[in-house]
């Protein structure tokens, strides 16, 4: 890409994909903010009128909204850090010579390719449940009360089985970064006295951040519109003990029909990732940098 | 004080032995360059020393203990490594700091060692520049440093050098010389570079397949190569190695002469026609066809008017010739 003209080339041969990346996301977004202004319901059609903020109002009065908010922040953090901490656990134990490697690698990336509504369904039935659930088996078998999941700890389980579905993302990222990882600077650190934990702490951490921030964008991303899980397991509740804002936004427009309110929550839903994203490009962004 | 003494180290990696019984002494102090052809084992030696490779069978004794089962850090030794293996996430400072940090030293002490070693390798100016930031040749340096500050036993380097031009390569050595001079620690080189070996060593340690094949200081080696293999090796443009009826006319299986020990003589017994002739001003390499030997190499004077082609008559330097017997050894 030297030449002014191969540049121009470039540029041309870009330009149909941008635009058409840009239309993508532009009408929708143009759309759902088009009708986060409208009182539109669609079980009274032909009353659409414009109605100003007072679908935002409703929106930021209801009742489920900050419990909502905060359950979004804390479902995403703690994802991150079960994932994150996890997937660096289980990168270092990778790395290490062990019988049957590959099986165990693959197993280990396995639960990413199952669907979320899917493994929720596996989490609740075969596993939380409190009568038939093996967690119920283990505890009655160690002679304690079984554990309604769903019901005392809604949220902790929900981020439980979504933890479950990104640890072998976060893993995979870890420890293709651990194998990066050069071996003169371990022995080199090993001849200078460091021990296991103090080379873990020098060497591997740093060289790991750089993967753990990619991890924790990305998964970001995702998180913030964890559904399906909810969903299928605990549809919110009890209360709005486990609902976040993507399970708000659906219920007001799909169970209330709501279109003008559902879209409003959409638009805050986006503006609070956008916050997000702002605040992780500035606390981590600088260690993508070279 | 770094006295080291391998005793019958042997090691084998899945199966195939790779080191092949070595004994060997080193004295405090002594400058010890190994050298051999690639994959002869040269690292994997230095790593049994330092303890990075567990011995197959054999003893290591560093200060007279036993060294044999002391993990690396116990052994004081500090090793440089041939891609340097600094601490990237960390400035030179804390680099040179990092053993002095392990081994629990109080803050001023650190700061007072690093300043000092960043002062003998010329690196002040760089202290807190992340490696990153450093050429090649500042690389290395800081890479001694974090080898110098610890005071250790004996250092061991494995081909720190190769990574280098070849003027940076040159003062490099020259200044791991002088360091050997200031601090009078023994000092293990690695190296496949045989003019390295030869201008930095006290002894050097030539390794071939596994196997010591000699051991002696620079000139003992050129002067007298204990067979085939050292004398090919050592010396450079390579010792010119004659088989067949010339040999045997001096009672030989191979008869060695080096080419800086023929010269052209009018009444010289070898007859032959100059090929490739390269002229480096200094000195002339001639690759001479001489009737009924071969191919001869040659290095005479830089002001030799010869060209491809001419013919020129040899005559070797009776007292420089080197024979060695059907088994390859040298021949008293
Ligand atoms: N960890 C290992 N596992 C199996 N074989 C090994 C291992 N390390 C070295 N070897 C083998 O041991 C032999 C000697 O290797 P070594 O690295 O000591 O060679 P070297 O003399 O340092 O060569 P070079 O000049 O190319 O660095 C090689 O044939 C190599 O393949
Ligand atoms: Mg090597």
């Amino acid at each position: 890409m030297a030449t002014q003209a191969s540049r121009i080339a470039g540029r041309l041969m870009l330009s149909p994909v941008v635009v058409l990346l840009f239309l993508w996301m532009i009408v929708p977004l143009g759309m759902t903010i088009y009708f986060s202004f409208l009182r539109f319901n669609l079980l009274m059609p032909g009353t659409e009128e414009f109605t100003g903020f007072e679908n935002y109002s409703y929106f930021f009065t209801d009742p489920a909204f900050w419990p909502a908010l905060v359950n979004t922040l804390v479902l995403v953090l703690g994802v991150l850090v079960i994932t994150v901490v996890g997937g660096v656990a289980l990168a270092v134990l990778l790395d290490q010579p062990m019988w049957g490697q590959g099986i165990v690698r693959i197993l280990v990336i396995a639960p990413f390719f199952v669907m979320p509504s899917v493994s929720a369904l596996v989490w609740k039935n075969m596993l939380m449940n409190p009568v038939n659930g093996l967690f119920a088996a283990l505890a009655r078998g160690l002679g304690l009360e079984p554990i309604d999941f769903f019901a005392d700890a809604p949220l902790a389980s929900i981020i439980a089985i979504v933890a479950w579905q990104w640890l072998p993302f976060a893993t995979l990222i870890l420890f293709t970064a651990m194998q990066s990882l050069d071996r003169e600077q371990m022995e080199a650190a090993e001849m200078d006295g460091a021990g296991p934990i103090w080379r873990f702490v020098h060497l591997t951490i740093p060289h790991l951040m750089r993967a753990a921030t990619v991890v924790v964008l990305i998964q970001t991303i995702f998180l913030l519109s964890v559904f399906a899980e909810i969903l299928v397991t605990t549809n919110g509740g009890p209360g709005t003990a486990s609902t976040t804002l993507t399970f708000l936004v659906y219920m007001q427009s799909m169970l209330q029909f709501d279109v003008g309110l559902g879209s409003a929550g959409g638009i805050v839903a986006v503006i609070l990732a956008n916050i997000v994203a702002i605040f992780l490009m500035r606390m981590i962004g600088k260690n993508l940098e070279a | 004080m770094g006295e080291i003494v391998l005793s019958e180290v042997r090691k084998s990696f899945g199966g195939v032995s790779i080191i092949q019984g070595i004994d060997l002494v080193i004295p405090d102090g002594e400058f010890v360059v190994f050298v051999g052809p690639s994959g002869c084992g040269k690292s994997t030696l230095l790593r049994l020393i330092a303890g990075l490779e567990d011995t197959s069978s054999g003893t290591i004794s560093i200060d007279g203990k036993d060294a044999t089962k002391l993990p690396p850090a116990k052994r004081s030794l500090a090793m440089v490594f041939q891609s340097y293996a600094l601490y990237p996430h960390m400035s030179v400072r804390k680099n040179i700091a990092f053993p002095l940090r392990m081994a629990g030293l109080p803050a001023e002490e650190q700061q007072r060692k690093v300043e000092a070693a960043a002062k003998v390798l010329n690196l002040t100016p760089y202290l807190d520049r992340k490696p990153s930031q450093l050429s090649g040749g500042q690389r290395q340096r800081v890479a001694i440093g974090r080898a110098i500050v610890r005071e250790p036993a004996a250092f061991l380097f494995d081909e720190p050098l190769s990574n280098l031009d070849a003027a940076l390569r040159v003062s490099m050595r020259q200044e791991i010389s002088e360091l050997h001079h200031t601090l009078k620690t023994t000092m293990i080189y690695v190296t496949h570079d045989q003019v390295e070996a030869m201008t930095m060593a006290d002894r050097i340690v030539v390794l071939n397949a596994g196997r010591i094949e000699q051991v002696g200081s620079p000139l003992e080696l050129y002067r007298s190569p204990a067979n085939l293999f050292v004398a090919g090796f050592i010396g450079s443009p390579k010792m010119n190695l004659i088989e067949g009826a010339e040999a045997a006319k001096y009672g030989a299986h191979t008869l060695g002469v080096r080419p800086e020990h023929i010269d052209i003589a009018e009444d010289g017994p070898w007859k032959g026609l100059v090929g490739l002739c390269e002229h480096l001003g200094s000195d002339t390499f001639l690759k001479v066809e001489v009737e009924g030997i071969g191919q001869i190499n040659v290095r005479v004077g830089g002001d030799v008017p010869l060209r491809h082609g001419a013919r020129v008559n040899l005559a070797p330097q009776a007292d420089k010739l080197h024979r060695f017997d059907a088994g390859g050894k040298a021949m008293v």
